[in-house]
């Protein structure tokens, strides 16, 4: 076994599990993420001193179960990261194989949309359009999906313009075959892998960024468990209890870790060359 | 080349001019204004008045050409938070930013090409797999929750550093480290790329053939060729890296223009943020022309096309 | 004569498997062109490699003798074998498109040489490397020195490759295939250039090449390369008259040489490619393309002598 099959398989087993426990999280979760107990507040994790088998990872500011937050947090990161990938991938790559098909006036207008996207900061943007429309998971997805489509549109448009000139496709317009029909049934699935692996990437980037967005207030609102903003909530008390800060961002770094380890594998399984 | 830096800069002005315009559209499609900012408790007779003192009761492309028009010259309009003037406040608070983005970036450089020349000069080593690890932790790790925990362990448990503010210069130390982790990777990846293609070559095999020392070999013939690439993205990074200020100034309590904006956002002051986001902008697509204006310089063929 | 490179018994494999030299023995002489003469990828490169000490990671090289003048060169190491390279023993390539970094000047790139080696200011080097470019033909040296590569033409650059390898007047010149890469016109003015320059200077000059031709044009020696393997080795003279082994024989009737090969009979080709030979092949590699193998050509092959300072590897040689 190569070390690079060992990474993937870590990867595959990191993601695996979180969305495991995302889809289960009704039944593994050990009490309401939302049920606050004033009595039981900052209680520490089960190992630490002060710690009860009751609640094993402790309790936040508000005496909610801090493991099933965690859980329920899970299910949030992937929708979030999952659906923005969806939003964005749909827009990159129908701008990405556009411009990349037609060539010309065409392609110049979309490398000249993906350069404005690059010159537009984006948390600055995404923190704005959340602060004026209004904080809710529907609005971060789509906000995020609107801005993170340009390495799709990189990728579909280079792959596209490699696979635009082999024999099939001059072959399927000989035959008669319309526009439409050569790029959706000829095109795009000779650029798909490319697509996953940006896929895996940008959904590990958007996944980040959420947290950020909740961590600075203006991302998923409270009292929903997103992991960014159990680290804003935590914040607070990390001085005496750095516990509140390190269990949520362990479990973020983790599962972005295992996005992009199954992202490299992916591309080195499926021969994408790393061109980025 | 003049040619190609002349068409570089059109298309410079021209991506700016677009931002310009999603700005202004950012914070005036997206709601009523005057609502977001007479606040929750305002009447209506409050909310027709702010309209009519800030002039958005007059058409959008009106304000547009007035608020443009006005920014060309420098004029980016009154804070309605802080009283003042936005270029003002802006230029009060550019240099930490500025002096962020510069630590981050020195930090990330420091680190990333020796450790990318390193990974090709034993490409496929186990220190080539450790050092592909760093980077790959370095992608997985959110800056804010690094930034907390530098915090936590070198500010207070070790009380190295310190944790907030940059009245001395090593508080660009921990905030500068944490910015560099996130361009870290693509510029580790980069350099290693480019190296591995690098030593490969055939000039390569000829400045061994000439017997020279290792380090003229890596650093002076392989390095000089590998740089082209490193150079694009380290400056399309210290972008990033400015646009990703708003987190870690937020983080280390530092007052620079990331902290302004997000103020800015969070108590509706959109002449701040306006004027941010065209800043941020211009900057990135400035930093981008310095690029291609160092690529020729490294690489001679560039200069006589 | 004491031979300035002797090499006894080289072996080179990698890591995959592949045995690209085995052991095969020369000696080059002063003042003599010795031409390793064979097809692409018979070992003749990896060979030339080898002896500057310029073979990539994955490779691992043997060898009872191999001697630069009373240096041997098995027992130095990196640093000592880098303070020899570009001063008393130079290599040219075949690419000269590539063989240049394409961010330096000519004149940087040449000074640097002398500078490494004889430790004088950037200045003299550039001195010298005007002197040398002149010497090897090229007009305005002094302009030449502040171009880039990609501002010369292919026979320029390899000018400018021979110009740099004399910077610290080699004793042993090595060039791998110097003009397969150029123009025919400029094919013969490189040839000359070098021929010229090695009576001039006294040069060793080992010349590695697939080209017949060059080497009825060069060579006073001639080894001829198979498989990892030095099949036959002769005074050209001797190799072009009576070539004793199949292989020989065979390359002699696919090209013509001017003055050599009769006008009316027609060339004739070598059925079969080299085969990829591992560690552990034993008997005559040459057998599957041969028209005279025997079984005896799958055991061991003893090296025979023909002639005096005539060898062949072959079971049919008269020994």
């Amino acid at each position: 076994m190569t070390a690079r099959s060992i990474s993937t398989g870590l990867g595959l087993f990191i993601v695996g599990a979180i969305v495991l426990i995302a889809l289960g999280a009704g039944l593994l979760a050990p009490h309401d993420p939302f049920t606050q107990d004033l009595m039981y507040r900052m209680v520490p994790p089960r190992w630490m001193d002060g710690g009860t088998s009751l609640h094993l990872l402790g309790t936040d500011q508000l005496g909610r179960d801090y493991l099933s937050r965690l859980i329920y947090g899970a299910r949030i990161s992937l929708l979030i990261g999952s659906l923005t990938v969806v939003t964005s991938g749909l827009i990159g790559t129908t701008l990405g194989i556009t411009g990349g098909y037609f060539g010309g006036r065409i392609d110049d207008a979309v490398m000249f949309a993906i350069t404005c996207r690059l010159a537009i900061p984006l948390i600055l943007v995404a923190l704005t359009v959340v602060a004026l429309v209004g904080s809710s998971l529907t609005v971060v997805v789509l906000t995020l999906g609107l801005l993170l489509w340009e390495r799709f549109a990189v990728v579909a448009r280079t792959t596209t313009m490699q696979v635009r000139n082999l024999d099939y496709i001059a072959a399927a317009r000989a035959a008669g075959a319309s526009t439409a029909h050569i790029l959706i049934k000829e095109i795009l699935p000779n650029i798909l892998t490319h697509l996953i692996v940006v896929a895996t990437l940008e959904m590990a980037l958007a996944i980040l960024l959420e947290a950020a967005l909740s961590f600075l207030g203006l991302g998923v609102p409270p009292p929903l468990p997103s992991w960014g903003l159990m680290i804003a909530e935590g914040k607070d008390y990390m001085f005496f209890s750095p516990w509140v800060i390190m269990v949520p961002g362990i479990a973020l770094f983790v599962l972005v870790f295992g996005i992009n380890l199954l992202g490299d594998g992916l591309r080195d399984l499926l021969g994408v060359s790393q061109r980025r | 080349m003049v040619r190609f830096l002349l068409r570089r800069a059109i298309l410079a002005a021209m991506v700016t001019l677009t931002v310009l315009v999603v700005a202004f559209a950012l914070t005036r499609l997206s709601g009523d204004l005057a609502v977001s900012i007479a606040g929750p408790n305002a009447t209506a007779e409050d909310v027709a008045t702010i309209r009519k003192n800030y002039g958005l009761d007059r058409p959008l492309p009106m304000q547009f050409l007035e608020w443009a028009a006005n920014a060309a010259s420098g004029d980016f309009g009154r804070s309605y938070l802080y009283r003042a003037p936005v270029a003002g406040l802006i230029k009060d608070r550019l240099p930490i930013t500025i002096g962020l983005g510069l630590s981050g970036l020195t930090i990330a450089l420091l680190t990333a090409i020796p450790l990318g020349i390193l990974s090709a000069m034993r490409e496929g080593s186990l220190l080539d797999r450790a050092i592909g690890l760093i980077a790959l932790i370095g992608q997985a790790m959110p800056s804010f929750w690094l930034g907390l925990v530098l915090i936590i362990g070198f500010g207070l448990k070790l009380q190295w550093l310190p944790i907030s503010g940059v009245d001395t210069w090593d508080g660009y130390i921990l905030p500068g480290i944490v910015l560099a982790f996130s361009a870290i990777p693509a510029l580790l990846r980069l350099t290693r790329a480019g190296m591995i293609e690098a030593l490969a070559s055939d000039y390569i095999r000829t400045a061994r053939a000439k017997g020279l020392s290792t380090a003229s070999v890596v650093l002076k013939h392989a390095l000089r060729n590998a740089s082209m690439p490193v150079v694009s993205v380290a400056a399309v990074q210290l972008g990033f890296m400015l646009g990703g200020s708003i987190v870690i100034e937020t983080v280390f309590a530092l007052h620079g223009v990331g902290y302004l904006a997000w103020e800015s956002i969070s108590k509706n002051d959109f002449p701040v943020v306006q004027a941010v986001v065209l800043l941020l902008a211009m900057i990135y697509v400035g930093l981008t022309l310095i690029a291609d204006m160092m690529n020729a310089v490294l690489d001679p063929r560039l200069r006589a096309g | 004569m004491k031979p300035v490179l002797e090499i006894a018994n080289l072996r080179v494999g990698f890591s995959d498997g592949t045995a690209a030299v085995r052991g095969i023995s020369l000696n080059v002489l002063p003042g003599e062109t010795h031409c390793l003469v064979g097809e692409s990828g018979c070992g003749k490169s990896v060979t030339a490699l080898s002896v500057m000490s310029l073979l990539g990671r994955g490779a691992k090289r043997s060898a009872e003798v191999m001697r630069f003048h009373d240096r041997d060169l098995t027992r130095m190491s990196d640093r000592e074998m880098a303070r020899l390279r570009g001063d008393k023993m130079a290599m040219i390539f075949q690419e000269p498109m590539t063989s240049l970094n394409p961010a330096y000047t000519v004149g940087s790139q040449m000074a640097e040489v002398l500078e490494r080696h004889r430790h004088v200011s950037r200045a003299q080097g550039l001195d010298r490397a005007a002197a040398l470019l002149g010497h090897v033909g090229i007009t305005a040296p002094g302009m030449r020195l502040s171009q880039y590569p990609h501002q010369l033409s292919g026979g320029l650059r390899q000018r400018v490759m021979i110009a740099m390898a004399l910077m610290c007047e080699p004793e042993l010149l090595i060039a791998d295939e110097p003009t397969t890469a150029l123009d025919v016109t400029v094919q013969a003015q490189i040839l000359r250039l070098l021929q010229g320059l090695q009576r001039q200077l006294g040069l060793a000059l080992l010349l590695i090449t697939h080209d017949l031709g060059i080497v009825a044009r060069m060579a006073q020696r001639v080894s001829v390369m198979y498989a990892g393997q030095i099949v036959e080795s002769a005074t050209a003279e001797a190799l072009f008259a009576a070539p004793a082994h199949p292989y020989t024989q065979g390359l002699l009737n696919c090209v013509p040489i001017p003055g050599k090969t009769p006008r009316d009979q027609p060339l004739g080709s070598i059925p079969g490619v080299v085969p990829r030979i591992g560690a552990g092949f034993i008997g005559c590699a040459f057998r599957d393309r041969c028209t005279h193998a025997t079984t005896a050509c799958s055991g061991d092959i003893p090296r025979r002598s023909v002639a005096q300072h005539h060898e062949t590897l072959c079971t049919m040689a008269p020994s």
